[in-house]
């Protein structure tokens, strides 16, 4: 889920790339170091899952955990997410240098939103628990999907089609990203649940 | 599948301060991103190549990086000629092209292409700690660039330790298919990757306290940009400034 570079326009450019310096900014001041390591180990494995393919009808579509990279950090995944694009752009060229601001906050902000609306749910039942995992995959790749849409859109009036194609093409990957981070959260809560409230 | 590949080498690229390429690098791209011209991205294509050339990247990791970008570009051809709308048409067999449609397609597909060689070429010839440091001596907050330094420390370790817990499930006899259980799998191992990491992350935190960490990371390699460094700079910002002066002028195409 990346925008590449040379499609957006530079109002669309200079709009994300703002926001971004401003979550980013938010994300750092909430940010002390002795939370810093853990941190750049999470980014480091939200790194590591845009590696990770499952399977998908006959495809296979890669990882992308915003939404619990938001549940475990809040405001934090905002920095953690920039930084980690900014590797994929290093060492891979997804996305770009000019349209690194556009990409974080398509990525980072449903992410942070989602982690700060579901949170309160992971103290409930288990299957509040579950419900809370599946909505913060689910939704931050939904409200990904919206934002890249309406990039594309805001850039170029004749984009509306494409954007309606990268929209129907995320739906799969929706219910993948709920499934996956449903499972994930249930894991951490058995397994070390600490990691699920570093915010309290 | 994590290499540095492009930054080995001792061109006069691999040799310039992180500094001076990571400013020339973002105003030949910004540059680039931003012009509306086909003949503009055109040259800035031109001249990007003539600086990946320059800079003698591997022919089999660079024509790697150019699909990768290349199979988006692919399916913009696809699609904005179908569905891009504008006056001009063109009728191609049964199919009725947007001649706009191409003309934009045509546009994304230099520039992205222009701005790829230009990273290639500028960026990807430093190491990730170099520009880590040359980040944070242009004024990137310390605590944005100590993230960056540190997950790309990290991030060889973590990648190693998933797939070791993919290893085990493989010998284990987990074949991937489309069920459920393969995405519990697959969360399940990585829900474990995440344990680990937070746990070395616990580890790493507390020897870093023990050896008086302060929250300042002193890089052993301090270079100061020289004279080529500045005329590097210096032509960098010309071919921009040259970019720019040429969108502004008003081409047809």
């Amino acid at each position: 889920m990346h925008i590449s570079e040379g499609i957006l326009t530079a109002p669309v450019l200079a709009g994300g790339t703002v926001l971004t310096i401003v979550g980013t900014a938010i994300g750092l001041k909430k940010l002390d170091y002795d939370r810093i390591m853990t941190v750049s180990l999470l980014s480091a494995t939200f790194f590591v899952a845009s590696l990770i393919h499952v399977p998908i009808g006959p495809g296979s579509v890669h990882l992308l955990l915003g939404g619990l990279l938001g549940l475990i950090l809040g405001w934090g995944a905002f920095p953690a997410i920039v930084v980690a694009l900014c590797l994929q752009t290093i060492f891979f060229q997804y996305g770009g240098m000019v349209v690194l601001g556009v990409n974080g906050c398509i990525i980072a902000g449903p992410a942070v939103l989602c982690g700060l609306l579901f949170k309160s749910m992971l103290s409930g039942s288990k299957k509040k628990q579950m419900v809370a995992g599946f909505l913060a995959g689910f939704c931050s790749i939904f409200l990904s999907a919206i934002l890249m849409a309406c990039a594309l859109y805001f850039a170029d009036s004749g984009f509306l089609q494409v954007a309606g194609i990268v929209l129907a093409s995320h739906i799969p990957i929706m219910l993948i990203e709920g499934l996956i981070t449903m499972f994930v959260v249930t894991f951490l809560l058995k397994v070390q649940p600490e990691i699920l409230s570093i915010n309290n | 599948m994590i290499d540095e590949s492009f930054s080995m080498g001792s061109t006069l690229f691999h040799k310039r301060d992180p500094k001076v390429k990571l400013i020339g690098a973002a105003a030949i791209s910004i540059v680039l991103a931003l012009c509306s011209s086909i003949v503009v991205a055109g040259i800035g294509v031109i001249v990007t190549a003539i600086l990946l050339f320059l800079s003698k990247p591997a022919p089999c990791l660079l024509f790697k990086r150019f699909l990768q970008v290349n199979v988006f570009n692919l399916f913009i051809w696809i699609t904005l000629p179908l569905t891009y709308g504008g006056g001009e048409t063109m009728q191609f067999s049964f199919l009725n092209l947007s001649l706009d449609g191409i003309r934009m397609a045509a546009l994304i597909s230099l520039k992205s292409n222009g701005i790829l060689f230009c990273f290639l070429a500028l960026l990807a010839t430093s190491s990730t700690a170099n520009l880590g440091h040359g980040m944070e001596k242009l004024g990137v907050p310390r605590k944005l660039t100590f993230l960056l330094l540190f997950s790309y420390r990290q991030l060889f370790v973590i990648h190693r330790e998933y797939q070791r817990l993919q290893r085990a499930a493989k010998l284990r006899g987990f074949t991937p298919k489309n069920s459920l259980h393969t995405y519990r799998t697959y969360s399940y191992l990585f829900g474990m990757t995440l344990v680990r990491s937070w746990n070395r992350g616990e580890r790493v935190h507390q020897a870093m306290i023990l050896r008086g960490f302060t929250g300042n990371l002193i890089p052993l390699d301090q270079p100061q940009p020289g004279k080529a460094d500045y005329f590097f700079l210096f032509t960098m910002l010309f071919i921009s400034l040259l970019l720019a002066g040429l969108s502004l002028m008003p081409l047809t195409l």
